[in-house]
């Protein structure tokens, strides 16, 4: 017979859909096990932090966290200091470099004359390329000894009523710490703000000029209201890069474990450089351990920063409604 | 009169949209702006609140007088002119992390208008006035996104009219929404020329005859013809508008 019945074309078609449908499975398949990749990476790299950090987690308990001395002599090690050095150098970062580069990049876009907008911007993302070990050297051989010599004496002057600006002055110190860490976020926040302020619709922006509104009004009420789940993505990029940041940071930050007070001026430590200080003279066992203990401290703080900006990502975008189209 | 233009020529660069364009509107009624797209129909109504002048390379010559006033004098701040002159875009822009509420008191708190009481009272007055209030009045709270796409038209009419403009400008204010919610909008716009000199653009015939009393027809950036709308669409006088009416080209 010639004539194929309507049975088996349906049959064929079928067929066809099936190898059509294998070659989905199979590129389904790759997508899993690379994604399954990624995440072995992740579960490895928190496996072998606390798997090593087991026997100085099992030796001091918490008092890792609140120690001060990080002592291989005497076999005693807590990191309480450089905790503590971590978050307010972070921190310090993070509160004038939201200012200055939301600032900056609003300036980018809505007041800098146009022939010079494209360059400035270039110049800004080029902090960014700048390697760490470089602002260390800038950090450790002009801004220390000027912050030393000029700025606390000054601060302290006038400011000196606060108790983050009381004490010797030191020039490396958590203060010069921090202010290297605002140059190096600074270029993260303002060229993610620089962006998605320029996404904000043309539409937005003249609702608010049609009423009347002044050029910092729109701003103000439809720009910077329609740019903040972006602007609070770079600086959620900036956070982390601040919590992890260990070349520049231990060039300058001076590598004692004071004791914990709210002076900016005196030196400290941060746990990546705890790492980066010890982990070359590291022994095995318990000192070993303990370096390992400071990465696993590391990883949990950026973990809990990124979970806790999520969490405000997504409870931001709930309440911002879909505008027609 | 409402507004006089005087000789006004346009610029985008050194592209120029509009040729000379010499106009008066009445201080009452609506006046609707036809032409095909790309005809400068737009850019016109822009000029009326020098809204022009925000795009980048946009230039102004020539006069626009509004109540007397010349808007483009060299004292004249254009945030004044547009506190005064009301604007309607085509796309429905309400503030979407703001509360309908807000998204009507909005201009009035910017320009110091009123507070308390006599805020809610405006705002209630203007979403009245817009058609909207019995629709919204049980959720001013709520985002001004949550609302339909008509909807959303008439709150931004709303916060137009609650600042008490002189002038409404309306810049194809039915084009983004359904056959329903346009039917609303025109209606809103016959209630409004009651009270107010309202110009609207549109590339709809049909809608330019049925809520302009007079119609003005734009051709490649030039005034070509301009008359009482019945007159206008039934005896045209040149051959542009003629050709342009019955669909000889678009």
């Amino acid at each position: 017979m010639q004539q194929s019945l309507p049975g088996t074309r349906n049959v064929a078609r079928l067929l066809r859909w099936g190898n059509r449908r294998l070659s989905d499975t199979i590129f389904r398949g790759i997508t899993i096990l690379l994604v399954l990749f990624v995440v072995a990476i992740v579960a490895g790299v928190a496996w072998i932090l606390i798997s090593n950090s087991m026997p100085a987690i099992q030796k001091f308990g918490f008092r890792f966290l609140t120690n001060q001395a990080f002592d291989p002599v005497h076999n005693v090690f807590g990191v309480g200091p450089a905790i503590f050095g971590t978050l307010v150098t972070s921190a310090f970062a993070i509160l004038f470099a939201i200012p200055i580069g939301v600032g900056t990049a609003i300036f980018l876009v809505d007041f800098c004359p146009r022939p010079i907008q494209s360059p400035l911007a270039f110049i800004v993302e080029l902090l960014a390329a700048v390697p760490s070990v470089i602002y260390g050297l800038f950090g450790f051989l002009v801004l220390a000894p000027w912050l030393q010599g000029s700025a606390e004496p000054w601060l302290q002057k006038y400011l000196g009523f606060l108790p983050f600006f009381q004490g010797a002055f030191h020039g490396l110190s958590l203060f010069t710490a921090g202010v290297i860490l605002v140059i190096m976020v600074l270029p993260l926040i303002t060229s993610v703000s620089r962006e998605v302020i320029l996404t904000t619709p043309t539409t937005q922006r003249e609702a608010l000029l049609a009423l009347g509104a002044t050029r910092w009004e729109v701003i103000r009420h439809a720009v910077l209201p329609y740019s903040r789940i972006g602007i609070t993505g770079g600086v959620i990029l900036a956070l982390g890069r601040a919590l992890g940041e260990t070349m520049a940071v231990t060039m300058v930050v001076g590598n004692q474990a004071s004791p914990i007070s709210p002076g900016l001026f005196n030196s400290g430590y941060t746990l990546a450089s705890v790492i980066a200080n010890q982990f070359n003279e590291a022994t095995p066992g318990l000192f070993f351990s303990a370096v390992i203990e400071a990465g696993l401290l590391v990883f949990i703080i950026t973990l809990i920063t990124n979970i806790i900006a999520r969490v405000l990502i997504y409870r931001m975008g709930h309440r911002v409604g879909g505008l027609a189209t | 009169m409402a507004i006089e233009v005087r000789n006004l020529n346009v610029w985008y660069g050194r592209s120029q949209a509009l040729h000379d364009i010499t106009l008066t509107i009445e201080s009452q009624g609506a006046t609707a702006i036809i032409g095909p797209s790309g005809c400068g129909k737009s850019t016109f109504v822009r000029c009326l609140n020098r809204m022009h002048e925000e795009i980048a390379g946009g230039r102004v010559e020539g006069e626009v007088l509004v109540e007397g006033i010349n808007i483009y004098e060299r004292s004249i701040q254009p945030v004044y002119v547009r506190r005064h002159i009301g604007m309607v875009f085509q796309r429905p822009n309400p503030l979407p992390t703001r509360s309908i509420f807000e998204n009507v008191a909005i201009g009035l708190r910017l320009n110091g208008l009123a507070r308390g009481d006599a805020l809610k009272e405006i705002v209630e007055r203007s979403l009245t006035q817009a058609a909207l209030w019995d629709e919204v009045k049980d959720r001013l709270n709520e985002s001004a996104g949550q609302l339909s796409g008509g909807q959303q038209q008439r709150l931004c009419i709303a916060r137009a009219l609650a600042i008490e403009p002189k002038i409404i400008l309306m810049d194809e204010p039915a084009s983004a929404l359904d056959p329903i919610s346009t039917f609303q909008i025109e209606d809103l716009m016959r209630e409004l020329r009651k009270t107010y000199p309202v110009v609207i653009v549109t590339h709809n015939m049909q809608q330019a005859a049925r809520v302009a009393e007079k119609t003005v027809f734009f051709l490649q950036g030039r005034l070509i013809e301009q008359g009482e709308t019945g007159k206008f669409f039934s005896r045209p006088q040149k051959k542009e508008t003629e050709d342009y009416i019955s669909g000889r080209f678009s």
